[in-house]
């Protein structure tokens, strides 16, 4: 453990507690990240294409995932390693960026590790491994823009968009209703997307799940959903042509941020109080009333006497909605949000054809549907489900399939997917490495071999002879120079994913090829890890 | 070297075969554990609570039974979770929900050892829970449109649905109670206008469903037992000392007097208080929170039934039922809708004392008032009550009825088994496995009921080959029998939603391969 030693052999102290440190160095250090990294690989393989399975998770607290999402997978993981967490992070990072393609990127990361591990075998300086694949995903990125296509698709053709999110969808397990998820996240999409400005802000769809019923029921909301009732159980429970007052100010009395007393010591006193305090509830109700609002929705809580003012005077009301709630309802039916009942005026109003109460199953479940709103720029996917873990794995899907429809809209090229696009780019690098002189050859050599991995997974899982059908698939792409050929793991009959409809975005391969050679990069160059002691 | 750690610590992780056994055998002990409590002679459990005082529940309501128990399997935990949405969704069919899944596992656990791949199992089940359902479709019959025969469906699954409860004895009774109290509901799923008083004494005979409403509280002293053509103002004021409600108001007096003319000043506020509900012209008031005795006194005086305390629902249940409004300021007392009854009157059951509205305006709430021997059993009696509640409430909504007795079982695995032939491939394997564990139902149903499963089973399937077949089991004579003869009747929405939620759960549990449990969270060492 000692780093330096003095002329009688005693060590020098150089790290704090120093004795209570492990510490590995040089390949010692890189063998072991890579295969901590191979590691977390290995567990998300078999969970990728449409014949993947699903991992179950067992929280801290004994609550059950069931995924196969990657970027969920890892990070309910809970690892410990600092490699795996890199892994983590990478995993989280397209979720971030593209939100598909998480069990992708790090198979892919674990492939050229694996290929990596083999080099330094053979004495490749890790630096020189590290640029070859620089130059390698260079290579296939630009490879990739060339054999991409460009897909038109517009407000009435929403066919293509369809198609993509079904590839999406199909890996996970609603792949039962993919056809109708896969329409109502790209009609989602497209009602909040800014088509000139080619982004979508996905804040503005809501994700909704609500146990009971059956997925074939998740429907597509054109307004927005809130988890309350009526704040007084005989308001009316269907509004039409509602006006609504937003409000983050409570019905209550007020309540000064500076310390105060109110001494009461007269009688005369003590009655003003109670006169006042009696005007000032019904001036606040008198306010929502006068501006011509017929529906209160408000942050906070009503005292009593304020509810039933409200049910008085006909004005129904929400109580105790959510910031993030608020502010979408403020977006959907165009009014603002009031934090002083001073500050009400009609033009801050917001407008809904439709809020209706709807309520579920047997028990007292409610929820306040608000549709028809002025501006639909906010929607709502309502999601239902047989399970709540059906539910949190449909939201996770959905929300793969906002992301791909978002990234289309953003840059409509495409490349197609089962493994044919990496295939491809295997080929390029492949030729390509020959042009290199030097050691990086051998790098990008093997970088060509991991971009294999991901075919290779996807035949596997799909209970396919991998590397019979691999390179099967790769003669026939060289032959008939037909960068389309991918696996066919459905079993359809045909290896050309045009005909299958199976594609991808350009970007998410892109990101997924450019993010992988990153944190291998990053992991190559550690030579030394310090850790603190196990005890 | 050794391969590192990527877990934490206490972390476990099990892999392919192994994580498939796991949760095949997790699922199947849930299964397994309830399986015996279904059908008409099924039997009950007895739970005791790890709590303070042990209590003991006993039940054959699979929810209950599975909502009690501590779970470390994750496998096992589905299926927990796939009963209690059934539970909350149709209220009946949490046991036979957790079989089914069970025995598809069951099946699912042989075809995966003869080397089939999951996927191609999953794939089969879909197929196969897709024919079942259109099978079912295909022999729904609706009787919406004749009040008459679908009053009599309704009577029919309500005595099925009772018939495996404690209440089996006196089923057409209860079914009757539960008929008549949905019926009120004209068509709304709020179960919540039906309250459900339990008083234990008497036996189970003596319930019975009360036209009116009954709230579970004293009048107060002095005050009038019975008022006839009763005004009634439902409140949810403060009745004790009316606070100011101005933050930071506080009284600071400096002497004695001021004292005791503040207090005054506090008593002429609550008067007026009184003064003014007086003033809405009433002669009964019902409040959530409580009344102290100053106002109760005031009321008493003016002649006036003050009822204190009365719960929330209480309160709401009696707006519904009075159709009054629920009233917290009293300043305008000309726009305030007051709740109407015929008689209010102070009734026994029992020991103890209760109020009785009758003669109420709107007839969608009532009151069913149970009566039994011990807490034990009337708490099973509401289960079981409720289960029957909820499944007509779901088909007054969906009047699509079907026979039980294992008929729709059975319906169903004839026609998955004609799909099995005709489909290619090794999927077919996958739709016959669907097709014997459909059968596993009626074949459970015969078993707990000390019948020859095999015979009885193998019967019913010649039955079932001639066309137009009402065949199910007859649990009373243990043989084959005519299920719309018996007047056994299953809501169709139940039996869609036992098909889809097992054969989602179960195709979840398959499409495991890997079993990650994290280190368990520390608790914190308070020693």
């Amino acid at each position: 453990m000692a780093l330096a030693f003095d002329e009688f052999g005693r060590p020098f102290i150089i790290i704090k507690e120093q004795e209570q440190k492990t510490r590995l160095r040089g390949l010692e250090a890189q063998r072991a990240n890579i295969s901590a990294g191979k590691a977390v690989a290995r567990i998300l393989r078999t969970s990728l294409g449409p014949k993947g399975m699903d991992k179950m998770l067992q929280s801290p607290d004994g609550d059950v995932t069931i995924t196969n999402d990657g970027a969920t997978i890892l990070e309910q993981m809970d690892v410990d390693n600092q490699i795996a967490k890199l892994m983590v992070e990478l995993s989280r990072s397209q979720d971030y960026e593209i939100g598909d393609g998480t069990t992708g990127v790090v198979v892919m990361a674990g492939g050229l590790l694996e290929q990596a591990e083999h080099l330094l075998e053979r004495g490749i300086h890790p630096i020189r491994i590290a640029e070859g694949y620089e130059m390698a995903s260079r290579i296939a990125s630009d490879h990739l823009e060339h054999i991409a296509q460009k897909f038109d698709f517009g407000m009435t053709n929403i066919e293509p968009l369809v198609q993509t999110c079904m590839t999406t969808l199909s890996s996970k397990i609603v792949n039962r209703c993919k056809r109708s998820l896969a329409e109502i996240a790209v009609k989602a999409v497209l009602a909040v997307a800014d088509l000139e400005r080619k982004d979508v802000n996905l804040d503005l769809i809501k994700v909704e799940g609500k146990v009971g019923g059956k997925l074939e029921d998740t429907e597509l909301i054109y307004g927005i959903t809130v988890d309350k009732d009526m704040s007084h159980p005989q308001m009316p429970k269907q509004i039409e042509d509602a006006k609504i007052a937003i409000l983050t100010c409570p019905f209550e009395p007020p309540k000064p941020k500076t310390k105060h007393k109110v001494d009461i010591d007269t009688v005369e006193k003590f009655q003003t109080l109670r006169q006042q305090e009696q005007k000032y509830f019904d001036d606040m109700v008198q306010k929502c009333k006068d501006v011509g609002a017929t529906l209160v929705i408000c942050q906070w809580g009503f005292d009593d006497e304020a509810n039933h003012l409200l049910m008085h005077r006909n004005l129904p009301a929400v109580r105790w909605v959510g910031g993030v709630e608020l502010e979408l309802i403020a977006i959907a039916t165009g009014g603002r949000i009031v934090p002083r009942f001073q500050e009400l005026t009609p033009e801050k109003l917001g407008r809904a054809g439709l809020v209706r109460e709807k309520s579920f199953g047997t028990t007292k479940d409610k929820m306040l549907y608000i549709e028809h709103c002025a501006n639909s720029r906010a929607v709502t996917i309502f999601i239902r489900g047989g399970n709540k873990m059906m539910i949190e794995e449909t939201k996770r899907s959905i929300h793969d399939a906002l992301c791909v429809a978002r990234n289309l809209i953003r840059n409509n090229s495409i490349v197609y997917g089962g493994g044919s696009a990496e295939i491809s780019c295997a080929i390029a690098v492949e030729t390509a490495a020959d042009k290199y002189p030097g050691v990086e050859q051998y790098a990008i050599r093997a970088f060509a071999d991991a971009l294999d991995s991901i075919p290779m997974a996807l035949a596997e899982n799909s209970g396919l002879q991998p590397i019979e059908t691999l390179s099967v698939v790769k003669s026939q792409q060289i032959k008939e120079n037909n960068p389309y050929c991918g696996i066919d793991c459905n079993d359809v009959g045909t290896n050309d994913m045009r005909e299958q409809n199976v594609f991808e975005t350009l970007i998410g391969k892109q990101q997924q090829i450019l993010l992988a050679t990153q944190v291998v990069k990053m992991i190559l160059k550690i030579d030394d890890v310090i850790s603190p002691s196990e005890y | 070297m050794a391969i590192e750690k990527i877990l934490k610590d206490e972390a476990s992780e099990e892999k392919g075969e192994r994580a498939r056994m796991a949760s095949f055998v997790g699922a199947m002990a849930i299964a397994e554990l309830v399986k015996t409590t279904l059908g008409p002679k099924g039997m009950d459990k007895i739970l005791q609570s790890t709590g303070r005082g042990h209590q003991v529940t006993v039940t054959n309501d699979g929810a209950t039974i599975l909502k009690s128990l501590h779970i470390d399997n994750p496998a096992a935990k589905v299926l927990v979770d796939i009963s209690k949405v059934q539970d909350d969704e149709v209220g009946d069919g949490t046991t036979s929900v957790v079989v089914l899944a069970g025995e598809l596992l069951r099946e699912a656990e042989k075809l995966v050892a003869a080397k089939i791949h999951p996927m191609t199992i999953i794939s089969g089940f879909r197929m196969a829970a897709e024919c079942a359902r259109d099978a079912l479709l295909q022999k729904v019959v609706d009787n919406k449109e004749n009040a008459e025969k679908f009053k009599s469906d309704l009577m029919k699954i309500a005595m099925t649905t009772l018939s495996s409860k404690i209440l089996s004895q006196d089923k057409e009774y209860f079914a009757q109670l539960a008929v008549d109290a949905v019926l009120r509901l004209k068509g709304s799923t709020n179960l919540e206008a039906i309250h459900i008083i339990k008083k234990p004494g008497g036996s189970l005979k003596d319930s019975f469903l009360d036209e009116g409403f009954i709230l579970d509280k004293k009048i107060g002293v002095g005050q009038p037992k019975t008022i006839e053509n009763a005004k009634i103002l439902v409140a949810n004021t403060a009745m004790d000392t009316d606070k100011v409600k101005i933050y930071g108001a506080r009284v600071r007096v400096d002497s004695m007097s001021r004292v005791a003319e503040i207090e005054t000043a506090e008593k002429e506020k609550m008067r007026e208080k009184v003064q003014k509900i007086i003033a809405h012209g009433i002669n009964c008031f019902v409040n959530r929170q409580l009344i102290y005795n100053f106002p109760e006194e005031l009321f008493a005086d003016a002649g006036i039934l003050a009822i204190e305390h009365a719960d929330f629902d209480g309160i709401e249940r009696l707006a519904l039922v009075t159709g009054g409004e629920i009233a917290s300021t009293f300043d305008n007392p000309e726009s305030v809708k007051l709740g109407h009854c015929k008689l209010i009157e102070e009734i026994m059951i029992g020991e103890d004392k209760l109020i009785h509205f009758s003669g109420v305006e709107m007839g969608q709430a009532c009151t069913i008032v149970l009566r039994g021997a011990s807490q034990h059993v009337l708490d099973e009696a509401e289960r079981s009550l409720h289960d029957a509640l909820c499944v007509l409430s779901q088909t007054v909504n969906d009047s699509r009825v079907l026979l039980g007795g294992g008929w729709p079982e059975m319906v169903m695995a004839k026609a998955v088994d004609e799909l099995a032939r005709k489909t290619p491939g090794k999927k077919s394997h996958a739709i016959d496995a669907f097709s014997r564990a459909l059968v596993a139902i009626p074949t459970t149903i015969a078993d707990n009921a000390g019948l020859d499963s095999a015979e009885l089973i193998a019967q019913l399937r010649a039955e079932h080959q001639k066309e137009e077949c009402n065949a199910g089991i007859d649990v009373i004579s243990g043989s084959a029998g005519d299920m719309a003869e018996l007047g056994i009747s299953e809501s169709f929405k139940v039996k869609q939603a036992v098909l889809l939620s097992a054969t989602e759960a179960a195709e979840m549990i398959l499409r495991v391969d890997e079993i990650i449990t994290c280190a368990p969270r520390r608790r914190e060492d308070r020693m």
